[in-house]
Parts: structure tokens; sequence; C-alpha cells
């Protein structure tokens, strides 16, 4: 071994074995944990483990809960992607428009909400959700709109809680779109104002495909990000009401910490990963298409 | 031309300002009330600023109290001293940790590095939640559930870290770090003094991420930790907010509590922040 190679070790092995621990043998040990039946029985005593092969995914298929959290799951991306992303793009199209002053100040500000907590704005945007007292309904009601109870019926749950997510997010995709904004082509840019083409056209033809793979990307990212929602049920909603904000993260935190039913929620673990790797999957196929990766 | 371009500014800052006022408005709100008298928010019509600003939130919050002869608090100072004990130390350990595997991935040759390097990008795809479940069962046994160590470790696990290092590495010129060699420089001092100082702005950067992430983690410390006076900030607040959803002044001060230190923390570093943002971008 090479002084090089021996001080290549040394200053990995440390980081390479937490991993190892923490993260390699614990996603292992998942694959294995989803084909038994560990429950509370189990935790207590691990004589009373047994192999039960497929049995956990075949039990979830026929659980209406988990069906329930996966439909919620799928309509948390469903609405939130389009939702969170346009919202990102709208703002960071108004902060590229070169007559825009102190933009540094609007940019930080706008992405402050990126780096607060989840659990302490939920609990802000809880009360803002408030039927009788939030701020939301008093908007409304100085508009002449009737009170919403955002958080207390099942059909405005999830609309509520993806205004909250965008809010808490849509500073991050800013900052990505701004980027590539100023990449766009100027001579391109120029040569089509001096076409005629109207602002609009000019969108269309020449800023669209310029960022439509950063568009894209971020999309597909933000998907993976949406299926992992958990803190903003638990705080705001506790997966209610009527189990209309259940996620599957959620469903397997309840089935996991609360009920133990720790193989059954490893099953659920499992589903969800494979959900991520098919997204990532059409990620980096985006990326070779477009020679990014 | 003129004239109407500069109208054009004023409507579009005002839209601009516009729109950062609406996103900084749910925080504006958050800090005022929590500073109404108890119970004053939840009166008709909602009051946008306080009759008078009272600190007895946060004195209820903050400060322990005998009540009928018992102690009572709240437990947030612990919960505030947990966070900021976690989140410096996980940020020191992870930074000790990553930092020198990600110049090692960048610049030193060794056998199995291109392997090792295409497993950590491909470990990328597996959500940290699949390993929860079975980490608690490791953690019992090891007997880390419940304890700061069971909180810290697996946010050491830097896999995005050494990548992001490793990054910002490569565009050191190895003819620097050959010359040191020359010079007769051993391995742990060319990457002390001729590497180091060229990557503190990524340090700087990847120690503002790490503490925030710490700070904010949610998930796997509500897992972990069981003992109330173990909770780190975002566990206590979700805690309080289950028992005193009605006292909303109370629960704002929590939450001011809670996002005050990084809301600070970023403006301050907020330019380490927002660059390290795009140079994150992760390639094989």
């Amino acid at each position: 071994m090479t002084r090089q190679e021996r001080a290549a070790w040394l200053f990995c092995a440390p980081v390479l074995a937490i991993i190892a621990l923490v993260f390699v043998l614990p996603t292992a040990l998942a694959m294995a944990l989803s084909v038994t039946d560990y429950s509370v029985y189990a935790l207590g005593d691990w004589q009373n483990l047994r192999f039960v092969g497929l049995g956990n995914f075949v039990d979830l298929l026929s659980t209406p809960l988990f069906w329930r959290a996966l439909g919620n799951t799928l309509m948390f991306a469903g609405l939130g992607v389009p939702m969170a992303i346009g919202t990102s793009l709208a703002v960071a199209l108004l902060l590229h428009d070169t007559t825009v002053r102190w933009k540094p100040l609007w940019r930080v500000l706008l992405f402050a909400p990126y780096v607060t907590s989840v659990v302490a704005t939920a609990v802000v945007w809880r009360f803002l959700f408030n039927e009788r007292f939030g701020l939301l309904n008093r908007a409304l009601g100085a508009i002449g709109l009737p009170p919403v109870d955002w958080l207390g019926n099942p059909h405005t749950s999830i609309p509520a809680i993806l205004l909250f997510v965008t809010w808490k997010t849509f500073g991050y995709n800013m900052i990505v779109f701004t980027a590539a904004l100023s990449a766009v082509p100027q001579d391109l840019m120029e040569a089509a104002r001096l076409d005629g083409a109207g602002s609009w056209r000019r969108f269309r033809h020449v800023t669209l495909p310029a960022i439509g793979p950063t568009l894209l990307l971020a999309a597909v990212m933000s998907i993976a990000g949406f299926l992992q929602i958990f803190a903003e049920p638990y705080v705001m909603t506790m997966g209610g009401p009527a189990q209309s904000t259940t996620t599957v993260l959620f469903f397997m935190f309840e089935e996991g910490f609360k009920w133990w039913n720790l193989g059954q929620a490893s099953a659920v673990a499992f589903i969800l990963f494979l959900m991520i790797l098919a997204i990532t999957l059409v990620q980096t196929r985006i990326g070779r298409r477009y020679e990014w990766l | 031309m003129v004239v109407t371009r500069s109208l054009r500014g004023v409507l579009t800052t005002g839209a601009a300002a516009l729109l950062t006022a609406l996103t900084i408005a749910p925080l504006a709100y958050m800090s005022v009330v929590s500073f109404m008298p108890r119970g004053e928010s939840s009166t008709l019509p909602t009051p946008l600023w306080p009759s008078r600003w009272s600190g007895e939130n946060y004195y209820e919050l903050l400060v322990r109290r005998l009540i009928d002869g018992a102690w009572f608090d709240y437990r947030i100072v612990p919960a505030l001293w947990n966070s900021v004990w976690v989140a410096s130390l996980s940020t020191l350990l992870g930074l000790l940790l990553t930092v020198p595997s990600g110049y090692a991935f960048a610049k030193l040759r060794f056998r199995g590095r291109q392997r090792l390097l295409q497993l950590l990008i491909a470990s990328l795809v597996v959500p940290g939640q699949v390993a929860m479940l079975p980490l608690f069962l490791i953690f019992k046994e090891l007997g880390l559930v419940n304890s700061y160590a069971g909180v810290i470790l697996p946010s050491l696990a830097g896999i995005f870290a050494v990548l992001f290092v490793r990054q910002a590495t490569l565009a050191i010129p190895d003819e620097m770090i050959d010359a040191a060699r020359i010079d007769g420089a051993s391995e742990a001092r060319i990457f002390r003094v001729v590497v180091l100082p060229l990557l503190t702005p990524v340090v700087v950067t990847l120690a503002l991420f790490m503490f925030l992430g710490s700070w904010n983690d949610f998930l796997w410390p509500l897992i972990v930790l069981a003992d109330q006076n173990r909770y780190t900030l975002p566990v206590a607040v979700a805690a309080i907010a289950r028992e005193h959803a009605a006292d909303a002044e109370l629960m704002m001060a929590a939450s001011v509590v809670t996002t005050l230190p990084v809301l600070l923390l970023f403006l301050t570093l907020q330019r380490y922040y927002l660059t390290g943002l795009l140079g994150g971008s992760v390639k094989g």
C-alpha cells in the first residue's frame, strides 16, 4: 500500500464505517424485516419471530387504509408538483426581469421559509387555517367569501396542506430556476425581439426550451419530496379528517411506532423505496437525454 | 422609452415587494401573536396587532414555575439546549468525518475508489426512511435508543456531504498538491495546510447545511427519543402543539423560539447557503 493509499483509507474509513452501520446494514435488514411478522411480541422476545414471505405485502393490498394513504400521497404529488413548480417558476421569472430593483433582498426573504422548521411553521399555519380565528378566513371574509374549514373538511385538507408546503418550499426551486434563466442565451433573446416576437412568444420559444431540462428535472425531484410528506399531517391534522391526509410515510410511522408492527411497516417502507426508485430512473433517463449527468 | 422603463420598474419592483410581504407574512404574524395577551388572537375580528405587547407567553413557556406545590414547565428550555447541543455536535463531527473523505475521493488514488464512489452515488436513491425501522431495532440492541448519540449518529452518514466536498475539491489543481508532496509534506499536512484553506467557503456552506438539517430534523428524533427531557425543539413543539392546540399565543411563542435561531443564522450566512445550493449538483 502506498503512502497515499494509506492516507486515503484513513480519511475515508470512519465515515464509510458509519454509513455501513446506520445506512447500509439497516437498509439490507429492512428487506429482511419486510418478510417477517415482526410485531410487539418479537420486540419482547426474538423467539416469536416468524418468516411470512410476501404475507405483509398481501396484507397491505387488502388494507383499505394503505390504499387510502397511497391515493392521498399520489394526490399530494399530483397537485403539489405543478403548484410548487409553477410558483417557483413564476417568482423566478418576475425576479429575472431586468427592471426589478433590490433583487438580492427579495431573493433572500422569499427563500427564508425554506430554512425554517417544518414543525414550527406547520403549527403557525394550523392557526392561519383556523376556521373561526384564522387569518386566511379573515382575508376571505374581507372580499366577501364565506369561511372555509380548511383542515376540518376532507375536501380542503390536502389543498390546505399543499398551500403550506408550497409556501415553505418554493424558494428552493426559485433559486435553481433563477440560475437557469440567467443562462438563457441573450443573443437569441435579442434576435427574437428584433424579429418582433412578443414577450409570450419569446418565453414560449426561447426561454422555455432553454430551461426545459432544468424544469423537468426539478419537477421529477420534487415528486420524490412530495412522496415523503410526514411532518405536515402529523402536526396539522393527525392524518385526518376522515383519513384524508394520511400519507404513506404517516401510515408507516403509525404502523411501525404506534402499533409496533415493524414487519408490516417495513413492507410499506419497501414500497415507498420502489416508488422513489422508479422516479429516480425517470430522472436519470431525462438527465441522459439532455447529456447532463 | 426612459419613462416607460422606469414605470415598469416601479410595477415589477412593487410586485416583487408584495410577493415578499405575502411570503414573510406568516412569520411576521407568528411573531406578533406571540406577544399578544393570552387569548387575544382568538377573538373576532381576528386582531392583526396586539392591544398591548405582552411577554407573558414567553414567560409561561420558558420559566419554570411552582404550581400547586409541583414544579412545572413546558421543557422548551431543555429542548432548546438539546437542539443547540445536538445540532452543533452533529455539524462538527459531520465535518470532521466527511471533509477529509470528500478530499480523498477527489484527489487521492486508492484501489476501489471508483467503485466506492459509484456505490455512494447509487445509494442516494434509497430514502432514509427505509433504514429507520431496522435502525431503531439495532439502536435498541446497542442501548442507543433515547440517547443523544442515537439522534446524532445517523446524521453523520453524510453521503451527500462527501460527494459535495469531492465536487468542490476537483476544482483544486493537482499541481498544488503534487508540489507540496515533492517538498516532502505528509498527506495529513497537505490536507491541512494546502487543501483545507482553499475549501473554507465550501466547509462553511456544508456546516450551514448540516446545522440547519439537524436543527429541523423531525422524524428520526421523534422515533428515537422517548424521554421528554431529551426532546429536541421540533419534537417538543409537536408534543406541546397536541396538548395546547387552543393556546395560540403560547404556540406562536414556541414557534418563534424554534425558527428564530436558524433564520438569523441563515440571514447572516445567506451568501454561502444560496451559492452552495447551486454548487451542490452531484456528478459521477
